[in-house]
């Protein structure tokens, strides 16, 4: 890795891989860009089966690169204090395995990187929730950040105030997860579970995880021996994670999504307006989904994105079978007011 | 393809003994079993916290479910009747040509999940670890086990895929 490398023009994609087989997948779909991460807590999708060893991880980026693709490696999650090894050895492998980027949150991780490898192109990842100008400055001047992946809480004129700002590539999610709380920042896997997505890169950890129906088709989902929702027969459902959860409360004891709901972002119909504001790649969330979802969205983004280069509306499939509870959002991106 | 509520029922003849059916199925699978894990002993790794963990996958429209030890050394794939499952870790079922997509690499759990066309219960972790362990394939398990059996397995699987619409 050299870091002087061009990544592809505006409208990049950066898609998700939880396994070798779905970056195999994302590459022939049409991914310009793979994220992937190791079998450990160094990166947000620490799921059980899931992620790459040393070994898959370079014959994945020589794969990749045969086929022109670039890969990173997330290395996302917050070392607890004094243990930094893990995330100096993560990034050891990685750069072994010759990735093309890293994706850092934590700023001990983003020194260590770039001290050690002061060639090694460094991204910002949501879960720094860097999200103005001179926060991104920030991790720009001081760790030489050559992209910034923004948290989902912006509108696309916002997105266009800050490129002009700051002196590296944006990168934002057009599709997936829209759990976004206050991302990197959020707590509430780990109060109830005592383990959470920034320290140990899993939000609601599946061991933690139960799930209960009833005769009636009702489905109780349980964290901890906690309910976080119930679902009636043939309701579409979310995942187990607090932040999607339904509750009651005195002033509304029927129950109700307090924080989020279950529902998933789609910026398709907004690429146009992304790749104007100067947003030079998209991301597609979702290494722990399969290689079905794999093929079926980055494919459709790939056809989107080569018809605004051609200067077409883009076609994108639709895509809400995929979306969690079935629904999709443009979320703040098209207006402050999506809650 | 994604996961639907709209997929064809399975005929299944209601006179046959489903005793008979499972001791029919018994080669089969034990053939299917033994060749995926010669063939993939990579995804063995993905799921090895659970290898000696006992998994029902029950087909909602069948008599019987599926019950699986994904053991390396010594991998379990049977049929057992519906109302005789074995002790399990964790329980997966949905309508059969549901998860035959999913084997097939066609459909996306999370999304049949959402849905509510997949229910799982037991051990989570165990659920996701041998999903994991499944999607990382290259092709297919359902197209393998079709193999296996020359032009008349590939010929079944073609009907069915055609029965949920995938061809």
């Amino acid at each position: 890795m050299t870091g002087a490398e061009d990544f592809s023009a505006a409208g990049e994609l950066v898609c998700p891989a939880g396994t070798p087989a779905a970056l195999r997948t994302a590459v022939e779909a049409g991914a310009d860009t793979v994220y992937c991460g190791l079998r450990n807590a160094t990166n947000a999708r620490n799921f059980p089966g899931l992620n790459f060893t040393p070994e898959e991880l370079q014959a994945s980026v020589a794969f990749a690169h045969a086929r022109g693709a670039k890969v990173l490696l997330a290395v996302n999650t917050y070392p607890p204090a004094g243990q930094l090894a893990l995330w100096h050895e993560a990034a050891a492998i990685g750069m072994r395995a010759g990735v093309d980027a890293f994706i850092v949150a934590d700023m001990g991780v983003a020194r260590h990187i770039a001290e050690t490898w002061p060639r090694a192109r460094l991204h910002l990842s949501v879960q720094a929730a860097a999200s103005s100008p001179e926060a991104i400055r920030y991790y720009c001047t001081h760790f030489g950040v050559r992209r910034v992946v923004l948290p989902r809480i912006l509108t696309i004129p916002e997105i266009r105030a800050i490129r002009r700002e700051i002196p590296c590539e944006i990168e934002t999610f057009v599709f997936g997860n829209h759990g976004l709380m206050v991302e990197g920042r959020c707590s509430l896997t780990n109060w109830l579970t005592g383990q959470s997505t920034n320290l140990d890169g899993v939000c609601s950890p599946a061991a933690e995880v139960t799930f209960e129906r009833a005769d009636d088709g009702t489905m109780r989902s349980c964290l901890s021996g906690f309910t976080i929702d119930r679902f009636a027969a043939g309701e579409t459902a979310g995942y187990p994670t607090i932040c999607k959860g339904r509750y009651a409360a005195p002033h509304r004891p029927e129950g109700y999504y307090a924080f989020e709901e279950p529902v998933s972002l789609n910026l398709g119909r907004l690429l146009p307006e992304l790749m104007a504001a100067g947003v030079h790649a998209f991301k597609i969330e979702g290494r722990q989904r399969s290689k079905s979802y794999v093929r079926q969205v980055v494919g459709a983004f790939r056809r989107a994105v080569d018809s605004i280069r051609s200067g077409h509306d883009p076609d994108l499939a639709d895509l809400v079978a995929l979306t969690e509870g079935q629904k999709e959002t443009q979320g703040a991106f098209q207006t402050k007011k999506w809650r | 393809m994604t996961a639907t509520k709209t997929l064809a029922p399975i005929p299944f003849p209601p006179l046959l003994p489903v005793g008979l059916v499972c001791t029919v199925l018994r080669p089969v699978l034990d053939r299917i079993v033994r060749r995926i894990a010669a063939r993939h002993p990579e995804i063995f790794a993905r799921v090895a916290p659970y290898e000696r963990s006992d998994f029902v996958i029950v087909p909602q429209e069948l008599p019987f479910a599926l019950h699986l030890r994904p053991d390396p050394e010594a991998p379990l794939l049977r049929a057992v009747p519906r109302n005789r499952l074995p002790p399990h870790e964790a329980r997966i079922e949905g309508r059969f040509l549901l998860l035959l997509s999913l084997v097939d690499g066609e459909s996306d759990g999370d999304a049949a999940f959402f849905s509510r066309d997949l229910t799982i219960s037991g051990n989570t972790e165990a659920v996701v670890s041998l999903r994991n362990a499944l999607d990382d394939m290259d092709g297919s398990v359902a197209q393998e086990a079709a193999d296996l059996f020359g032009p008349p397995g590939r010929a079944i699987l073609a009907a069915l895929r055609r029965r949920s619409g995938r061809q």
